[in-house]
């Protein structure tokens, strides 16, 4: 009967185990402590109950021990709650392991954009191989958006105007609900789609057929809209362009006329395309002779230039 | 002159029902009684407005597809319900109805410090009801009561601006009647009433005229900026507009989440009258219970990130709000340990208010445990905007709150009404709510784990079953509302005489007839003792 009754979703991921046995324990302490209270009020309202009209019970005065009891033990408990949940938290919302495999995700209403670093692309469908960390950079081209699969107990908001990121690692192969789990709009419980985990083997053939998608991968396609947009006539691979050269620039500390210095990552990345102006590199004239591309490009080019320009940084080739 | 009156078994008294009669006597009245009778009509409208509203998503949610209603409609649904039942029920209810009345009762005055803004208050508060009704009779809003931008503020096309306006001008009428009580409280105890000698209803309702009074300008200040960006275009949210949209959460849940304190601080006031009353106990752990409310009043400040564990916030930030919001189960703790505590030895009566007051426990201590599932950080990514959030709120609110405020009702209906309702159907009344209300909400803590997320119209076919069991028990617990509604409104015409302290309870608002006179004490009373107390000396000294 259980079978069809389930009181816990699927443990499908590396992180399913450790949010349910925090769970469990939370239930645990909550049934003692319901149970604890159930308790004594059922039994002090019976022992207790008033046998005449005129009944007045003897004064009983509060008791220091008994409050410092119950100030102290539930403070402790809860102090070793949230010891352990912001440890799983941390674990989850922190740096992905070097080895992720990075999967770009745009939300729009009412769906969801998915491109892969090989160039596959997906709407409503994420295909990731089981047994490798999967990290997951997310932006949304309208409102914002929730990216939530319940059996991976993992979700993230997403948000317009900045790229926010979750990993995670998929233990078992399946098909898996995904949600949007933030309201946005009219057909907000529409904006589902599935997680499909394959077996590395199944996965490399999923790629190698094309994943019913484009061949070309993200950052070739990035490279050819770096083209297309004339980017190469003033970012120049030597030191004489207009603009700063971006050859290495992914993930090092960049100088500002400012005097600041800020790391370059993909936030930096997208922020200095779509408002040059905001952040001038140390030399460069301000205000900054490039153009906006705020509205000119949509995210998803976005993210092709982003990985274009990591794969210019990491490694100096394309992946 | 005129011919002698027939003695009644009761001797004819003026009172402040029967000191003058007409629309105009109840509209221009500044009689704080009057006024929360006006209070009491109003949020019972649109209690039963929001319940509406509640009873056609249930019967939506039967069936996984979206068949009753489209999409849109079921969309301002949930929003119309949730902006009804928070803005213009949760919030006033208990103070400005429970509040309203006793507030100056309880410490021996004459009225509020300012009668004049109280009533104020109350058209505000219409003004504001009547641009949300507008809205909903225009075509409703859809982005959640919860207005979160960039959709209110440049996506969604419903009546955003008409409601926006409504909750904005109903917030002036919580800043005023918060002030009036800190004012009252401060200024107008009677002679030997001192700080600890408040019934502690009264601390209940001084620690939630804080918030109001300090949250509820930043609320306004949020929604006002919506309106701006709206309106005008000037980049505050959206990222297009050169704005942030996380910015608005933060404003928001600064006061939204204070907010829900607003709402069940004054339960746990209703709470301490009712324990002590029917087990003729004095509370246990007076001052701890009194300070329990200062510091949610207080922590309720700090906590608000707490809403934007998954939003991309800091895991810094993240930790620092979970860690404060542990703190919350402190004082909330302490408060159900004493009531339990108060029972101990006591003389315990289950009259209809004590039911209520025993259901409030249950539910407020359900509610409160799954409050900690919230605050765990891991757990919380799980369950965040799921129906799990759904439960644990209802379970304050509704369970906690609405259950605080009918035990309330029942035990100061003789003294607002001078009449006795039917005891039997009461005490019946108050388990149908409350087996409704666990059948109701019960199986969507299953479902939130399940990974159910809140506001969809449409849901897969594995959720279905809990959904159904969901709203079966809403239908009991729409009968059990329904209930007290019409022995209430019997008990106006056909109901007993009320004595001036039917249950045997102290605090001087029993000193008074039922229903009191317009002025309230004929002579001002002098305080010599603490409140609740019980015990067989005082029953001689501390009668006057």
């Amino acid at each position: 009967m259980w079978e069809n009754f389930p009181l816990l979703p699927k443990r499908a991921s590396t992180f399913a185990p450790g949010v349910d046995a925090l769970y469990g324990f939370l239930v645990g302490m909550s049934l003692f402590f319901i149970a604890l209270i159930f308790i004594l009020i059922t039994v002090f309202a019976i022992k207790y109950r008033r046998r005449s009209a005129e009944e007045v019970p003897p004064p009983v005065r509060g008791s220091l021990l008994l409050e410092i009891i119950w100030i102290v033990v539930p403070l402790g408990l809860v102090l070793a709650i949230f010891g352990w949940g912001a440890a799983l938290y941390f674990k989850m919302y922190g740096r992905a392991p070097a080895e992720a495999l990075e999967v770009y995700v745009v939300g729009k209403q009412w769906m969801w954009h998915i491109q892969h670093p090989t160039g596959q692309r997906e709407i409503n469908e994420l295909h990731i191989p089981a047994g490798r960390p999967i990290k997951l950079t997310m932006t949304t081209e309208d409102v914002i958006h929730s990216f939530y699969i319940p059996d991976f107990r993992v979700k993230k908001d997403v948000v317009p105007g900045r790229y926010t990121s979750v990993w995670f690692e998929a233990t078992r192969p399946g098909r898996y609900r995904l949600f949007c789990a933030e309201y946005c709009g009219t057909k907000h419980s529409e904006m589902t789609g599935w997680v499909i985990v394959m077996e590395p083997v199944e996965y490399q053939n999923w790629l190698s057929s094309g994943g019913g998608g484009r061949v070309e991968s993200l950052a070739q396609a990035g490279e050819r809209l770096f083209q297309q947009l004339a980017c190469d006539a003033c970012h120049r691979e030597d030191e004489g362009g207009l603009g700063p050269p971006l050859r290495g620039l992914f993930g090092r500390p960049v100088m500002l006329a400012d005097g600041r210095t800020v790391v370059a990552d993909e936030a930096y990345l997208r922020e200095s395309i779509l408002n040059p102006d905001a952040k001038i590199v140390a030399g460069f004239p301000s205000p900054s002779s490039m153009p906006t591309y705020q509205g000119q490009i949509t995210e998803e080019q976005l993210l092709q230039l982003v990985a274009y320009l990591k794969s210019l940084g990491e490694g100096g080739g394309q992946r | 002159m005129s011919a002698p009156m027939v003695e009644s078994p009761r001797a004819w008294r003026v009172n402040y029902l029967n000191v003058s009669y007409g629309i105009r006597s109840w509209l221009f009245t500044t009689d704080h009684k009057r006024i929360a009778l006006l209070y009491l009509v109003s949020v019972t409208l649109f209690f039963f407005l929001g319940g509406f509203f509640a009873v056609l998503i249930r019967l939506e949610l039967m069936t996984p597809p979206g068949d009753l209603v489209q999409s849109e409609t079921y969309n301002r649904l949930f929003t119309m319900h949730g902006v009804i039942m928070i803005f213009f029920f949760l919030i006033p209810a208990i103070p400005a109805v429970l509040g309203n009345f006793l507030v100056p009762l309880m410490i021996g005055a004459r009225d509020l410090a300012f009668p004049r803004l109280n009533l104020l208050s109350w058209y505000i508060y219409t003004l504001g009801g009547a641009f949300t009704l507008a809205a909903a009779i225009f075509g409703g809003v859809d982005t959640g009561w919860t207005f979160y931008t960039p959709y209110s503020s440049t996506y969604s096309n419903s009546n955003v601006m008409l409601t926006a306006v409504g909750i904005f001008i109903t917030g002036f009428s919580s800043i005023l009647t918060g002030l009036n009580f800190l004012v009252t409280i401060h200024k107008m105890r009677a002679p030997g009433m001192t700080w600890f000698r408040l019934p502690l209803f009264i601390w209940a309702h001084y620690a939630t005229s804080i918030i109001m009074i300090l949250g509820t300008p930043v609320v306004a200040i949020a929604i006002l900026l919506v309106g701006l960006e709206r309106l005008f275009h000037i980049g505050i949210f959206d990222p297009k507009l050169g704005g942030d949209p996380l910015l608005f959460q933060h404003l928001f849940w600064f006061y939204s989440h204070p907010a829900v304190y607003i709402m069940i601080l004054p339960a746990m006031g209703v709470i301490n009258e009712l324990i002590t009353c029917f087990s003729r106990r004095r509370i246990f752990g007076y001052s701890f219970i009194a300070f329990s409310s200062i510091a949610i009043a207080t922590l309720g400040f700090l906590v608000w990130g707490h809403h934007m564990f998954t939003s991309g916030q800091s895991v810094y930030a993240g930790m620092v709000f979970s860690a404060l919001t542990m703190l919350v189960a402190i004082p909330s703790a302490v408060k159900v340990f004493n009531w339990t505590a108060t029972l101990y030895k006591g003389s315990v009566s289950y009259q209809a208010p004590m039911l209520y007051a025993l259901g409030f426990i249950g539910l407020f201590t359900i509610g409160g445990l799954t409050g900690i599932f919230l605050a765990t950080l891991a757990v919380d990514v799980h369950v965040h905007d799921t129906y799990f959030v759904v439960a644990h709120f209802h379970y304050i609110m509704v369970g906690g709150t609405i259950m605080a405020y009918l035990g309330g009702l029942h035990y100061w209906w003789p003294k607002m009404t001078g009449k006795i309702y039917p005891e039997g159907w009461a005490r019946f009344a108050a388990l149908v709510i409350f087996v409704g209300f666990n059948l109701t909400f019960f199986p969507q803590f299953v479902l939130g784990y399940l990974g159910m997320p809140r506001r969809y119209h449409v849901y897969p076919d594995e959720f279905q079953v809990l959904n159904v069991m969901s709203s079966a028990g809403a239908s009991i617990l729409g009968v059990g509302y329904l209930i007290p509604m019409i022995y209430f409104i019997w008990s106006l015409r056909y109901g007993p005489m009320a004595p001036e302290n039917p249950w045997g309870a102290k605090g001087l608002e029993w000193l008074v007839p039922s229903p009191p006179p317009p002025h309230n004490f004929d002579v001002t009373p002098v305080v010599t003792g603490e409140p609740y107390d019980y015990s067989p000396e005082s029953e001689r000294e501390h009668a006057r």
